[in-house]
């Protein structure tokens, strides 16, 4: 065992890159869920993303035009959750279910001719000398651009939700269709809008994964993160800036679990390697258990179809 | 432009079309994938869904439907009580691997011994670990309100790195040069679950699987069980009302697909696989999950389902010897038959009205 | 009451829906500063009517003007814009968020959240109806949520102000307070559509009145100058019998059958209201009514009663033996039936045929089942009769719960708990949404329990219902029961002081 080969600053700073995927689709399941609808699909629009991301990465060579792809192709999968569940009204939890087992076969039938090819580099944001103080350079001013940008699309839904008014309408629709509805709003619309911003995050955050924190293309290369993703919304009671603390925490705990295998730690390696879907568990436990704060704040409609009838 | 109308009551017929309707669409759909990746549709649909029941290896391949169908019904009879009474475990590939584990560790453990209480007692070392495993997401669900979905899911993970661990660790093959894996059944005749028929494929998993699909079929239709488990699903607050008390709902339900889930994979392990490897899980759990769907929660249907996604998996196999069709072509045809059933799903509750175009 | 000009006319207007004609051919105008009623029965077609004019709904055929000018809102917020605001019956306020930001949504403009609690606190004080913008919605009573949605058209200024059945969630002092407001409104030159089924009260504020039956107009009258009687007549088109009651007798009982000490129990439902030390005893044969204004823990009351909230044994006693820590189950064995409010999805499963819906609540008390193996075939022969006794008009007892309408639902539901041979009755809201006639039916039925020996409880807000059924009356006021007392000779001021007076609404100054 080893375990002065565990940098606390290269620690940290590998655990913000490895919080980006998930904090990124959760951060988009989190205005779904605030619109009232519960898309269980992470999974499938995340490893969509990937594979959309990493072909047009490695056709283009540009790694942002693969972000864009990952997004788009994600996004036109949750239209098709968005079409199943607000306007043919199929049960969410099902349509969610079956968006994840079609994403993963059909990504992995896209991806058969990219098994093994390395994807075009992203660089590091250039912060010059910043990047060179001891430590805090190390942790906070060497990463790739990704990792700014999702903390600034937290801060954006955090602000758009609480103060604009767009916000007030997406948490009215998930409060209450029929009351929404009753006042004229577009519920439908709104939905389809939501889940489609939630299908572009996933997929931004599952090219995240193909393209920086893997970097290759390989079968379920998602591993459960759009799972988990789905979990920290619950984890942070449905606030945008506890998706990421929760995202943090995740990427803290697998990044430290790798570093103890190396280290080699007399734990077997397969414990270690279960203890991220473990941990999640907990955290889930004590969330709920505390019944009643963390259920208050969940929309009140969530999951439940609109169907205008009169 | 179209409206819908909910109708009065569900039309039975569309009940039972539907799944028909979402077979066909899918078919269309997947040959327009099939000709997408440059194969000929016509022979893709043919080899998948006609070669098997009735082509040159049919003799074989029809054995190979029920030892496909066999874990697909047991496990997704389970599943479709609990989507029914609206308790949605996930994990039943989960529950499956630590069935297959428990029920081949009772049995490899007694390695060599030769009695015939050896697979009864594998039998319910198996439904115990697949009860085992679900019961960890009921009583966090009943005691601290944790979501099932999630939970079970997450366990589908925690199973696999288990599996790992049995197949190079504490199950692995003494005599197997320090190759992971375990020994193999077919040199243990006392726990080997072998077909009844030669040849046919009907082993005891599959006769499991069409005993509990008439069992479901009794406990739906007639018994009180079977209606507050329906009552939960449609209207929790009339079941409770009803008195159906939902801690012993999602306990039962939740137990029940885990037990069954656990039979398939010992079944699955001690027979078709023949032993515990690290690749074992092959995702009958959540193919189990359309299976039910497609099969509208109904065990009859289920059946029929179970038997129909069967032969995408031997027909499936049988294009990509044939005709070099990627075998992921069909986990995404799959995925596509759920989808369009659901969306075909509508009929049933909802009436479709064009509204008059105007001309242009 | 000066007479202005016409502000709204609605010509030949016409809306169907398949299988029901919702609005056949209506005509009627409104004035400025004229207060004019809708009246009609459930189901006569006047939400529909008010959700074309809202924007909700587009007619089939017809016209409506506005200041002369054609009127067509194609959607809620165009008929905000022309000056038309609307107070909900039901569903438009979002518990989970503020006052402030409920009255936001409800306005097509709306200033900054600052100067928008300043607006909603200067406009609900100049109008009596204190609120405090900050608050969550969910934790306001329902009297308070109205003033929300009222305050809430104000500041847009409205010419033509709606309002759907609103004195329904308030106490008869509310509802003074209520008519002041809307008094000062139209003296201001707000025209207001007042809709209601409720006579008395229209007669009291009412100029004018249009009285729809099944979709069409078939009257008109100043309710000033005609009696209560004729408009019903209209409204119902058929002249109704008050149901009979038979002699109270006394049937010798030591103990009450039902008695209910010191009971406190917390809500499990999100925003609900606590149970709070309620106390009350009823004998064989007597019915008691307990009132109250909407959300003051009826459901509540409803669950510890039923079974489905359970609490300490004692604080429920049937015939002197503690029960309180029973399920429903077990209440129902010993004689219990309970009928909850909301009937799709609580009292009755929806997608569920009348047969099932007969199981659900029937299995014990009918003997349904024998070892958990349904007894279908009899079970098929009980919703039969209940469908024959009870005239629940259905094609058959195979139909989907959904598919009757609020009234034969009702009466279904009603033959289904009445007709188990029941000791103990406890109702909620037996007539909501029901029309005149099913109502008088559903009335009788009770009283006819309690001449065969049950004791019951009716929880209602409607007070006809109470009046008429009860033997004693109570009332609920935020999870709290006042002590019966014998409904003979109770007055409307003692009544409405029992319900909770005001609930601390201040008499509108006329400034």
């Amino acid at each position: 065992m080893d375990l002065s080969s565990i940098n606390p600053a290269v620690l940290i700073a590998s655990l913000m890159v490895a919080a980006v995927p998930i904090m990124l689709a959760a951060i988009g399941e989190l205005v779904v869920e605030k619109s009232g609808v519960l898309n269980l699909g992470v999974e499938g629009m995340m490893i969509i993303g990937a594979i959309c991301g990493f072909i047009t990465a490695v056709e283009t060579g540009s790694p942002f035009l693969g972000f864009i792809g990952g997004a788009v192709g994600a996004a036109v999968l949750s239209l098709i959750f968005a079409l199943l569940t607000q306007v043919l009204q199929a049960n969410q939890v099902a349509t969610g279910l079956a968006l994840t087992l079609f994403g993963l076969g059909l990504s992995s039938l896209m991806g058969q001719g990219y098994v093994g090819i390395k994807p075009p580099a992203t660089g590091m944001v250039p912060f010059g000398p910043l990047a060179d103080i001891p430590v805090l350079g190390r942790v906070l001013f060497r990463h790739d651009p990704m990792v700014y940008i999702s903390i600034g699309i937290i801060a954006a839904v955090w602000a758009t939700l609480k103060f604009t008014r767009m916000g007030l309408i997406i948490r009215a629709v998930g409060e209450s269709h029929d009351a929404a509805h009753a006042l004229g709003y577009k519920v439908t619309r709104i939905r389809v809008l939501a889940i489609l911003f939630g299908g572009a995050m996933a997929g931004l955050g599952g090219a995240y994964l193909s393209l920086i924190r893997v970097p290759q293309w390989t079968d379920g290369v998602t591993a459960g993160a759009g799972w988990i993703a789905l979990a920290i919304v619950v984890f942070a009671s449905w606030r945008p800036w506890r998706v990421l603390i929760g995202a943090y925490l995740f990427g803290g705990i697998s990044v430290l679990q790798l570093n103890l295998q190396v280290a080699n730690v007399p734990i077997p390696p397969e414990y270690l390697s279960m203890s991220p879907y473990v941990i999640t568990i907990i955290v889930l436990v004590i969330m709920s258990s505390g019944r009643g704060r963390a259920a208050l704040n969940a929309p009140a409609a969530l999951g439940q179809n609109f169907h205008a009838a009169r | 432009m179209f409206t819908l109308e909910k109708r009065p009551s569900p039309s039975q017929f569309w009940i039972w079309a539907t799944p028909v309707l979402a077979v066909a669409l899918t078919m269309l759909a997947g040959g327009g994938l099939f000709a997408l990746l440059g194969k000929n549709p016509v022979d893709a649909i043919r080899t998948i869904f006609w070669d098997p029941l009735f082509g040159e290896f049919a003799f074989y391949l029809r054995g190979q439907l029920l030892v496909k169908a066999g874990p697909l019904i047991l496990i997704a009879v389970g599943l479709s009580l609990g989507f029914r009474a609206g308790i949605w475990n996930i994990g039943a590939e989960g529950q499956y691997i630590m069935g297959a584990i428990f029920g081949a560790g009772v049995g490899l453990a007694m390695f060599p011994t030769e009695s015939r209480w050896i697979f009864p007692v594998m039998i319910v070392a198996g439904a115990f670990g697949g009860w085992l495993w679900a019961m960890i997401p009921a009583i966090l669900k009943t005691r601290f309100n944790t979501n099932e979905i999630l939970v079970s899911l997450m366990l589908v993970y925690v199973a696999q790195t288990i599996l790992s661990k049995a197949a190079t660790g504490f199950l692995r093959n003494p005599e197997g040069m320090g190759f992971p894996g375990s020994r193999n059944f077919s040199s243990f005749p006392a726990a080997r679950n072998t077909d009844l028929i030669a040849g046919s494929g009907m082993h005891w998993g599959v006769v499991a699987a069409f005993i509990t699909v008439i069992a479901a079929y009794v406990l739906l239709q007639r018994h009180i069980l079977g209606f507050q488990i329906k009552l939960a699903g449609q209207a929790p607050r009339a079941a409770r009302f009803a008195g159906v008390a939902p801690t012993r709902l999602v306990v039962m339900c939740l137990g029940i697909s885990g037990a069954l889930a656990g039979l398939a994979g010992m079944f699955e392990v001690t027979g078709p696989a023949g032993q515990v490897t690290i690749d074992f899980a092959s995702g009958y759990g959540f193919t189990a999950i359309i299976v039910a769907f497609l099969g509208r929660l109904n065990p009859l249907g289920i059946l029929l389902a179970g038997l129909v996604m069967a032969l995408t998996y031997v027909g499936g196999e049988m294009a990509s010897t044939n005709l070099g069709l990627p075998s992921a072509a069909i986990q995404a045809f799959q995925g596509m038959l759920l989808f369009f059933l659901l969306a075909v799903d509508l009929l049933s509750n909802y009436r479709i009205r064009f509204l008059k175009g105007r001309a242009v | 009451m000066t007479t202005g000009t016409e502000l709204l006319r609605i010509d030949g207007v016409t809306k169907a829906y398949p299988g029901v004609v919702a609005n056949d051919n209506v005509s009627f105008a409104i004035q400025t500063g004229e207060v004019h009623a809708l009246l009609g029965e459930n189901g006569a077609g006047k939400s529909t009517l008010v959700k074309m004019i809202y924007g909700l709904v587009k007619p089939d055929s017809g016209t409506m003007r506005l200041h002369g000018q054609p009127y067509a809102p194609s959607q809620p917020s165009a008929a905000r814009t022309a000056g038309v605001a609307m107070v909900f019956q039901h569903f438009s306020l979002f518990e989970a968020l503020n006052v402030a930001e409920n009255v936001a949504l409800g306005m097509e403009n709306p200033p900054p959240m600052r100067e928008l609690a300043a607006r909603i606190k200067s406009v609900s004080e100049e109008y009596g109806l204190p609120l405090d913008p900050a608050r969550m919605v969910g934790d306001l009573s329902a009297g308070e949520r109205q003033r929300v949605e009222i305050v809430r058209c104000l500041l847009q200024d409205p010419k033509l102000l709606i309002m759907d059945e609103p004195t329904s969630v308030l106490t008869p002092q509310e509802v003074d307070i209520l008519f002041k407001t809307l008094r000062q409104l139209a003296a201001e030159g707000t025209a207001i559509l007042y809709i209601s089924h409720k006579l008395e009260e229209i007669r009291a504020l009412c100029d004018e009145a249009t009285i729809l039956r099944r979709g069409k107009v078939v009257g008109t009258c100043t309710p000033r100058d005609v009696s209560a009687k004729e408009m019903a007549e209209l409204m119902v088109g058929a002249v109704l019998t008050p149901p009979a009651r038979a002699a109270s007798r006394d049937w010798g009982d030591a103990t009450p059958a039902l008695e209910v000490t010191g009971l406190s129990a917390p809500s499990p439902i999100p925003f609900g209201t606590s149970l709070k030390d309620i106390s009350f005893s009823v004998d064989r044969g007597e019915v008691l009514g307990i009132a109250g204004v909407a959300g003051n823990g009826q459901d509540e009351l409803l669950l510890a009663l039923s079974g489905e909230l359970r609490g300490a044994a004692g604080m429920v006693k049937h015939k002197g033996a503690p029960i309180g820590d029973t399920g429903p189950n077990a209440r129902r064995a010993m004689g219990f039936v309970a009928a909850p409010e909301d009937r799709l999805g609580h009292a009755a499963a929806p997608d569920m045929s009348l047969v099932e819906n007969a199981l659900l609540s029937g299995t014990i008390r009918k003997g349904l089942t024998r070892k958990g193996f349904i007894n279908w075939g009899a079970t098929k022969a009980w919703a039969a009769e209940i469908v024959a006794q009870y005239d629940v008009r259905t094609p058959g007892t195979w139909v989907a719960a959904r598919a009757l309408s609020g009234g034969n639902l009702q009466k279904f539901l009603m033959g289904r708990e009445l007709s188990q041979a029941p000791e103990v009755v406890i109702i909620n809201q037996p007539t909501w949404g029901v029309d005149a006639a099913a109502a008088a039916f559903i009335r009788q039925e009770i009283l006819n329990r309690a001449s065969d020996g049950a004791a019951v409880v009716v929880i209602s807000q409607d007070l006809d219902d109470l009046l008429v059924v009860s033997d004693r009356f109570a009332a609920l006021n935020e999870g709290r029961l006042t002590p019966p007392r014998p409904t003979k000779g109770l007055t409307v001021e003692e009544i409405g002081l029992m319900m909770g007076g005001a609930h601390g609404m201040e008499v509108a100054h006329n400034g």
